[in-house]
């Protein structure tokens, strides 16, 4: 079973400078009540871009152009707090595409990679010049892992594996399923 | 990427002893280590949409003798007379629980539902119930089973995609972690707690600063601690980043596994004894960082902010000169730079969740309230962590201590940790919380969330503001 390779993104780009912006900002905890996948464009940072009552706030998210940005620009150690794979989910689902930080947190990574949604966390002084840039044209280039933007070009790592999996649209799953020989060796050696 | 195996003789830490001893195959320079999942938690949040996957794959669950199922991220907590049906916040949570019952039955899945006197939130029944064991490797979809860690077992959160692969192979791939310990020296000071403890480490080492580690905990002030407060600390190591918290198992830690339902019994309790006793650092163990604590230093602790590190000994101001997060802060909160905590207003107090809702942390909010009445106008809402919790916590008359002083005691859940089944606070309150987030947002959309411990909690309710409990332990003290 094969996802769909992703090679390159390029996009316009949006900007959230906040750091440490957690998993609730990304998806308040009343959305998670969900069984499905593929309807939480919606509730994406549901709590800055509508009212109580529903009505658009002024918040810039409001004025993305979601068909064109597709890359977001976020401030340090994004995506922390809960194991809510729903927070990846929602970002795919508002047409993002890649996270750019200087840093993002483990688990929000781990399940946004396993999503399509690249995380490239690199040098403070690129990300410092492009948290200050509305709208740039970017390429994210997962197989030589940079990030160009004009004149400003920067390298990010992904874990190899994740990373391949990317580029070749390998399915982790599969890949463990192929060692159940390895697996049921250690539960007979282990006696689990 | 290859980290160069160390000899069997090289010093090794908790954390790699576990992991050592659970990889099916090593990390390579292709692909992450292959490690064995003993145990795995699940709960109806973060579960349905992996056992679709399964299903779509034709897949089954390779071991169900290793999964556990709980209901009580979505589970409504207003009190019901027995056998009545729970009331949920919408179709969407009633749905969301009805579908893990179904998946457990298909699977053959243990599960503690509704009719289950097991059943409570994730992180208090697994060692309640003595599932979570010493060396052993646990995850749940759920970023606070770093609680687990206390038990010196490596115990990490996942996503659903992941736990789609522990149910279809019992196995996870991993990049190792890299280990930090967090030594703190010296003895907490009478009315300082785990919580208090937590709060000041996450202070020290930023919402991030633990990112890629495993910490554990270490030190004269963490031996002291009871195996309930040593699982608060382990339950917040997220909320500094890191990965996992894990504390070596001692006799501590041995007496309160003891007797437990799926505790090994007789010779095998004795074996698993002995073994357990070597899940320790190596004395020569080195780590990737290291950080120290005075723990005779400090106060009871309580959050000024949106973020879990924004935390300051109660007799403290709030920043001064707030810039940047700090002023976005205080200005979320409502409170103006340079302010005393105690004696900021309050309008809820919450004592629950998998950070601070077991039998011990009742007890100590009961110590404080008991005989002192909620001030008028501030709701408390106390919510055990499980039906055991509950039951015993009734059974020493906490209930009623706690509805005299004017409290709601209700039904064991997540309840307004997460408020996600309707247990929320209103827009602009704020709310004393023995949680573990005070995100913006978390407790009800514009509420305000201000960490603490139990006691603390429990004292602040009582003055209707941020209150030290020191003074009313002492006051109950000289009576």
């Amino acid at each position: 079973m094969l996802n769909e390779p992703i090679k390159t993104v390029t996009a316009r780009s949006f900007v959230i400078r906040d750091a440490n912006v957690d998993t609730d900002q990304i998806i308040p905890a009343r959305f998670l009540t969900t069984t499905e996948r593929g309807a939480l464009a919606e509730a994406c940072f549901h709590d800055w871009r509508f009212t109580p009552d529903g009505e658009q706030t002024d918040h810039p998210l409001n004025t993305v152009n979601r068909e064109e940005q597709r890359i977001l620009i976020a401030g340090d150690n994004f995506g922390c707090g809960s194991s809510r794979e729903h927070a990846p989910w929602a970002l795919r689902d508002f047409g993002v595409e890649a996270v750019i930080t200087s840093r993002a947190a483990d688990i929000f990574k781990s399940n946004a990679l396993k999503n399509g949604l690249v995380v490239c966390e690199i040098d403070e002084a690129a990300h410092a010049a492009l948290l200050d840039r509305e709208d740039l044209e970017i390429t994210v280039d997962v197989v030589n892992q940079t990030v160009t933007a004009g004149n400003i070009t920067a390298s990010f790592k992904l874990d190899p594996f994740a990373r391949t999996c990317l580029i070749e649209g390998v399915d982790p799953l599969g890949y463990i399923l192929n060692q159940s020989d390895a697996i049921a060796r250690f539960e007979q050696e282990t006696a689990a | 990427m290859t980290t160069p195996s160390p000899s069997e003789t090289s010093p090794k830490t908790l954390f790699e002893k576990v992991w050592d001893a659970h990889l099916i195959q090593p990390e390579t320079d292709a692909a992450p280590a292959l490690v064995y999942i003993d145990l795995h938690l699940i709960h109806e949040v973060t579960s349905p949409q992996a056992f679709t996957a399964l299903e779509q794959r034709g897949l089954k669950v390779r071991r169900p003798d290793r999964v556990y199922g709980t209901l009580d991220h979505s589970t409504p907590t207003t009190p019901r007379a027995p056998g009545s049906k729970p009331i949920y916040i919408n179709a969407a949570a009633k749905k969301q629980v009805e579908t893990l019952e179904d998946n457990c039955r298909r699977h053959g899945i243990r599960l503690a539902g509704w009719d289950s006197p097991e059943r409570g939130i994730v992180h208090v029944i697994g060692p309640e119930l003595g599932l979570t064991q010493p060396g052993m490797t646990i995850v749940c979809g759920d970023s606070h089973t770093s609680t687990h860690g206390a038990f010196g077992a490596l115990a990490f959160g996942i996503g659903t995609t992941e736990v789609g692969h522990v149910l279809a192979t019992q196995s996870l791939l991993q990049s190792k972690p890299r280990t930090m310990r967090v030594t703190v020296d010296g003895r907490l000071p009478h009315g300082v707690g785990g919580k208090d403890l937590i709060l000041a480490i996450i202070a020290e080492l930023g919402a991030g600063g633990a990112s890629g580690h495993v910490i554990e905990y270490a030190g004269e002030a963490i031996e002291a601690l009871s195996m309930e407060e040593r699982m608060t600390v382990c339950n917040m190591s997220i909320e500094a980043g890191a990965r996992a918290g894990m504390i070596a198992p001692d006799a501590t830690t041995f007496a309160w596994l003891d007797g437990r339902k799926h505790a090994p019994k007789g010779a095998a309790w004795e074996a698993a004894k002995a073994r357990w006793a070597s899940l320790k650092s190596d004395p020569d163990a080195r780590f990737d960082a290291e950080v120290r604590l005075d723990g005779s230093k400090l106060a009871p602790m309580v959050t000024w902010g949106d973020s879990p590190d924004m935390a300051a000994p109660i007799d403290a101001s709030v920043p001064r000169a707030p810039e940047g997060p700090a002023a976005e802060a205080l200005n979320y909160m409502g409170f103006k730079a340079g302010e005393a905590l105690m004696g900021e207003t309050i309008d809820a107090v919450f004592v629950g969740s998998c950070t601070n809702a077991r039998l011990s942390d009742l007890r100590e909010a009961a110590a404080v309230i008991a005989g002192r009445h909620v001030k008028p106008g501030v709701r408390m809402l106390v919510v055990p962590g499980s039906e055991e919790v509950k039951r015993q916590a009734e059974a020493e008359g906490l209930d009623a201590i706690f509805r005299t002083a004017g409290a709601e005691w209700r039904e064991p859940g997540c309840s307004m940790c997460i408020a996600m089944n309707g247990d929320s606070g209103r827009s602009g309150e704020r709310i004393v919380s023995t949680s573990n987030r005070n995100f913006a947002g978390r407790q009800g959309r514009g509420v305000r969330t201000i960490l603490a411990s139990p006691a603390t909690a429990a004292a602040s309710a009582i003055a209707g503001a941020i209150a030290d409990p020191r003074r009313i332990l002492e006051a109950s003290h000289a009576q």
